[in-house]
C-alpha cells in the first residue's frame, strides 16, 4: 500500500504557542542554540584576523563599534543568558530533578512533569535575557 | 459546501429541531493511491453544546459523504483509536467538544509523523513494532502461575510507581505532537519510552537492563529534549515526558 509519512519536519518546531510554555522554552532554546553556533563561527572568524596584522584586526574591531554591531552583540547577550538559564532547568529536569513524582492520575489530568516551577523557570531566563539585554544596550550605547 | 440539515431523526443525536447553533468541518481528503496533496472539503454541521469532533465526522459520514476514511471505535476515551488532529493540535476526536474548541471552524487532519492511509486514518505499523522492541511485559524467570505463591504482591506505593503510565492507551497523540518524531524517523518516541519506563519502575520486573540497553541509543532516550509536548496532549494523564526524565535518571545513575 503507498503511504505518505506525513512528517511534519522543521516546520513543527514553528507554531510552539500551541504546545504551551515548555514547547516555546524549546524553541527558543533551538533558536538562540542556532544563534550562538553563528556567532560562535562568526568570533572565531573575527578573532584569526588578528593574524593579518594589527590594522585588519582593528578594521574588524571598528565593525563592532557601529550602531548594527551594537545591536548584534545585545541579542547575543539575550541568547546567550537565555540559552545558559533555560539549560540549567532542561539539564536538572532530564535528570529527574523537579519533575514531579508518578502517582495515581485523576481527571482533569494535569502532568506533572510541566509544574509550575518549569514555568517559573522559564520566565526567570526570558527575564533574566532580557534584564542583560538592557544592561548591554546601557553598556554599549551609554556614554 | 454541503450543508446537514437540523430535522427530527432517531438516527443520530445532531438532528435534533433543537439544534440552533452550526459549525463548519473541515476535513482533510487525501488518499495516497491517487492523489498528490491533501484537500480539504468543507461541510456545515449543526451541534449542542455536547457534541464532539467525532459526532461531527461521524454525521458528515452517515448524510454526505460515506466516502470520508476515519478509525474509531469505543467513543469514550478508552480504546485510542480516534487520534486526529484537530484545530492544528493532536486530540482524541471523540474526547473533544466542540464547545471546548471556541472556534466555529472545526479543520480535522491526520496526525503528524505517522504515515497516511486515508484522510484521517493514519498507519500505526512502526509505531506498534517500537511498541513491541521495548518489550512491553514483566519479564522474570518465575511466573505466578508455577510459583509458591498465587500471585506478586505489591503495596500501593510501589504500584503507583508506575500506574499512570499503565494508562496509556496507545492512541499515538505523544508521538504526534513531538518535535523529535518531526524530523527523526528513527527516534523511538515518547510512548514506547514512557512505555519503557512502565515495566522497569515495576518491581515484579527483572528486564531494566534488557530496556535500558536498546533505549541507550543515538535515536534513543537521548533525543528528547524535554519539550513537553507528549504530555501536554496526553488524554490519559500518563504524562510521557516525566516518564522519560525519570528513565534518564536511571542511565545517568540518578537512579537505582
Amino acid at each position: 500500500m503507498e503511504r505518505q509519512s506525513n512528517r511534519e519536519g522543521i516546520k513543527g518546531w514553528l507554531n510552539p504557542g500551541r504546545y504551551g510554555l515548555e514547547r516555546v522554552a524549546y524553541w527558543l532554546m533551538r533558536l538562540t542554540g542556532l544563534g550562538l553556533l553563528v556567532y560562535f563561527i562568526a568570533h572565531v572568524f573575527e578573532t584569526s584576523s588578528i593574524v593579518n596584522g594589527k590594522e585588519a584586526w582593528q578594521k574588524m574591531l571598528e565593525l563592532t563599534q557601529t550602531t548594527e554591531g551594537h545591536i548584534i552583540l545585545t541579542i547575543v547577550i539575550g541568547m546567550c543568558v537565555f540559552h545558559t538559564a533555560n539549560g540549567i532547568r532542561v539539564m536538572l529536569g532530564q535528570g529527574g530533578v523537579g519533575v514531579g513524582k508518578p502517582g495515581r492520575p485523576d481527571y482533569p489530568y494535569k502532568p506533572a512533569s510541566l509544574n509550575s516551577r518549569h514555568k517559573l523557570c522559564i520566565l526567570a531566563s526570558i527575564g533574566l535575557a532580557a534584564l542583560a539585554m538592557m544592561y548591554g544596550l546601557a553598556v554599549l550605547f551609554g556614554e | 459546501m454541503a450543508t446537514i440539515t437540523p430535522k427530527l431523526s432517531d438516527e443520530f443525536p445532531l438532528t435534533i429541531a433543537s439544534s440552533t447553533n452550526s459549525v463548519t468541518l473541515r476535513i482533510s481528503k487525501f488518499n495516497p493511491k491517487t492523489d498528490s496533496t491533501a484537500t480539504f472539503v468543507e461541510f456545515k454541521v449543526p451541534v449542542q453544546k455536547w457534541t464532539t469532533v467525532l459526532d461531527i465526522i461521524l454525521a458528515v459520514k452517515q448524510h454526505l459523504d460515506p466516502s470520508v476514511a476515519v478509525r474509531y471505535s469505543c467513543r469514550q476515551a478508552s480504546c485510542g483509536s480516534c487520534g486526529m488532529k484537530i484545530n492544528g493540535k493532536p486530540a482524541l476526536a471523540c474526547y473533544t467538544k466542540i464547545s471546548e474548541l471556541n472556534s466555529n471552524v472545526v479543520t480535522v487532519e491526520p496526525m503528524n509523523n505517522f504515515p497516511i492511509l486515508r484522510d484521517l486514518a493514519v498507519d500505526f505499523t512502526q509505531f506498534f513494532s517500537t511498541h513491541k522492541k521495548l518489550k512491553p511485559y514483566i519479564i522474570r524467570d518465575d511466573s505466578e502461575v508455577t510459583g509458591d505463591t498465587k500471585e506478586f504482591l505489591q503495596t500501593p506505593k510501589e504500584v503507583e510507581e508506575y500506574l499512570q503510565f499503565s494508562y496509556c492507551i496507545k492512541c499515538g497523540l505523544c508521538n504526534s505532537a513531538c518535535p523529535t518524531m518531526a524530523t527523526d524517523t528513527s527516534f523511538i518516541g515518547p510512548q514506547a519510552l514512557a512505555q519503557a519506563y512502565r515495566y522497569i519502575a515495576d518491581n515484579r520486573d527483572n528486564g531494566k537492563k534488557d530496556r535500558l540497553k536498546i533505549i541507550d541509543d543515538s535515536h534513543g532516550i537521548w533525543r528528547c529534549h524535554f519539550a513537553g509536548s507528549c504530555s501536554q496532549v496526553c488524554p490519559k494523564g500518563v504524562d510521557p515526558a516525566m516518564g522519560i526524565q525519570l528513565l534518564r535518571g536511571y542511565l545517568l545513575g540518578f537512579r537505582k
